[in-house]
């Protein structure tokens, strides 16, 4: 595997020569522990990640608040009546959080998948096979990335009225997939695969599609990891196609069915919070568990560097 | 010519062909397979890009409305009018101001974070957690925080204004703030992304380019400003021009913290395509004005290209 690149790694690669413990506190030669430049990099530091997360903080506490402590004036940051768990019943009980969070899974699901299976072919098709008429559609694709989605949700939209299919999940995932960057990531990633691998299972007779799974694929993993959780947090997050294409509540993604929330509970700020920190939760899970395979990925996909 | 040499040229030319038939075959072959891998996707390619993209600009020379009557061709009108409509230069001007706003704070702020965090410090993770966190919110989720943060009388940005006496501000009402107010969040929501890449790049230096600098005396500073800046150039001009793209096309946290407003202060272009289209129903004039908005982006982006390739040149 020497052939494909790897993104270097933080730490040097040779050993600290004041030890580990100087190593692994990111000291540079010379430098003492506590020397004013660290300490003012720390706290500055420490005073940006508080702004960053104070409105998290602030979201929080304010759905752990009872609406009347919410609504107090003048304002405190802890409640005054103590913690309570009143929003998140009611938003619970009485909205559609749980079935906005059940459609948001499936489509995003459905996105990554499908994006994923279609834009890997075809990478692997502008990779290695010679084929009529290959250079002026892999440049029309790559040209294809200048035009915003925004400028077809008309069109779009008209479209799926034509197929029947506005209110259905199909119309909130078929234009989500098409994804000529991805298709040009991976077929970075494959170019840097080399070729010989797959000779030898080719000259043993196995055709393009068994080579592309057996061989090319499983080398593929970081790339395909990067990919597919890029493309389910935009499918995810994505607001403005799901609120075009569904008008019926039941259909509606987690963001989408937010927005409907503002209008419903008004001025009843816990709640509005309480289900703001629900729908937050997914994703703040899912980069908790793939925290490293989304860092790695932003490398990988060679956007860093010279 | 001796029988001989004539079938023997014939044999040739027999083979010649074949072996052109061959050829043939080998690329019909290859076309198949090639095509085969390309197929679902230039499938969905041309059904949810291509045909809308050219069937909105079809549209645009027409009427039509959401019910599809009045769809007959009217020819330029759609942008004879477009080009008149005040609202329509107010939200390019909106869009236009919010890109030159947020974009200075979005790589500016991304930098200092990633030069921040690079530093080694202890607490690595709690550091990327907390700048990139916001990016994971979506933007009804981000949107709504920060409704609550800006409330004039409870939120917690007055609150703490008042604590060093600053008198509160109407955020998301007040003309003269609102746009600022969804600058100050935008930058918050989505710096961690600018943020990562940064982080990225500057991995890539190497470190052996600092420890020799340090062996021969440098401290942080002169690290900072002789090894790392210069080596940021390309990276930065690449984050820059992609968060340019990126803000001329805002909508979601616009649309939810002040729907364009007050008084049509926020709206920016694509809100207004939006509501021409799904709450105006005017299917023509909404294609109309997004493909004035598409020259817009194709402009600034060649005009993008043409400043980095005279660059490198």
């Amino acid at each position: 595997m020497t052939a494909i690149a790897t993104q270097p790694t933080t730490r040097p690669t040779v050993h600290h020569p004041r030890g580990r413990f100087a190593e692994r506190a990111g000291l540079r030669i010379g430098e003492r522990f506590a020397s004013p430049g660290r300490i003012g990099a720390l706290v500055a530091l420490v005073v940006l990640a508080v702004l960053w997360l104070l409105p998290f903080l602030w979201a929080l506490v304010t759905s752990f608040k009872s609406e009347t402590d919410a609504a107090a004036t003048p304002v405190s940051f802890f409640p005054k009546d103590g913690f309570t768990t009143q929003a998140y019943t009611n938003v619970l009980q009485q909205g559609n959080i749980p079935l906005w969070t059940w459609n948001s899974l499936i489509t995003a699901t459905a996105v990554t998948v499908i994006t994923l299976v279609v834009s890997a072919l075809a990478a692997y098709g502008f990779s290695r096979l010679d084929f009529a008429g290959r250079r002026w559609l892999f440049w029309g694709m790559i040209a294809s990335i200048i035009i915003p989605p925004q400028v077809l949700i008309v069109p779009l939209f008209y479209e799926m009225l034509t197929l029947n299919l506005v209110d259905t999940y199909w119309a909130i995932i078929l234009p989500q997939v098409v994804a000529p960057a991805m298709v040009f990531i991976l077929k970075k990633f494959f170019d840097q695969v080399p070729v010989e691998l797959e000779d030898a299972a080719r000259i043993d007779g196995a055709g393009r599609l068994r080579v592309f799974w057996s061989i090319v694929l499983p080398l593929s993993r970081p790339i395909l990891a990067a990919v597919s959780i890029f493309v389910f947090i935009a499918a995810w997050n994505n607001f403005l196609w799901p609120f075009i294409a569904t008008s019926d509540s039941s259909l509606m993604t987690l963001p989408v069915g937010l927005q409907t929330v503002k209008s419903a509970y008004g001025l009843q700020y816990a709640q509005v919070m309480a289900s703001a920190v629900l729908a937050a939760i997914p994703l703040v899970v899912v980069f908790l568990f793939f925290q490293r395979q989304i860092i790695r990925g932003f490398a990988t996909t060679g956007f860093g560097g010279q | 010519m001796s029988t001989a040499a004539l079938s023997a040229a014939a044999r040739t030319r027999a083979d010649a062909d074949q072996v052109r038939a061959g050829e043939r075959s080998a690329r019909n072959r290859n076309n198949r397979i090639g095509w085969a891998f390309v197929a679902p996707f230039v499938v969905v390619f041309v059904m949810f890009l291509i045909w809308p993209l050219i069937h909105g600009f079809y549209l645009s020379f027409t009427g039509e409305s959401i019910t599809g009557a009045n769809g007959e061709i009217i020819g330029f009108a759609n942008y004879a009018e477009a080009l008149r409509d005040p609202i329509m230069w107010r939200s390019l001007l909106n869009t236009l101001w919010f890109t030159v706003l947020s974009t200075i704070p979005l790589v500016v702020v991304a930098l200092v974070l990633a030069l921040l965090v690079h530093q080694g410090l202890p607490g690595q993770w709690l550091w990327r957690l907390s700048f990139f966190m916001p990016f994971l919110l979506a933007s009804t989720v981000a949107a709504q925080i920060w409704i609550w943060m800006y409330n004039p009388q409870l939120g917690l940005v007055n609150y703490l204004l008042g604590a060093v006496g600053v008198d509160p501000v109407a955020w998301l009402q007040d003309p003269t703030w609102a746009m600022f107010a969804v600058v100050i969040m935008t930058t918050w929501w989505t710096v961690g992304f600018n943020f990562l890449l940064y982080l990225t790049a500057l991995q890539n230096i190497p470190e052996q380019q600092y420890e020799a600098s340090a062996l021969d005396g440098a401290g942080r500073w002169r690290q900072l400003r002789s090894i790392t800046v210069p080596q940021l150039g390309p990276v930065t001009v690449l984050i820059a021009m992609l968060q340019i793209l990126a803000s001329l096309k805002v909508f979601d946290q616009i649309y939810v913290m002040t729907n364009g407003g007050p008084a049509g202060v926020t709206r920016p272009v694509v809100m207004y395509i939006f509501e021409t289209g799904f709450t105006g129903y005017r299917f023509g004039y909404a294609s109309a004005i997004a493909y004035i908005f598409f020259a817009l982006i194709v402009i600034i982006s060649i005009g993008q290209v043409r400043l980095t390739s005279r660059r490198s040149a």
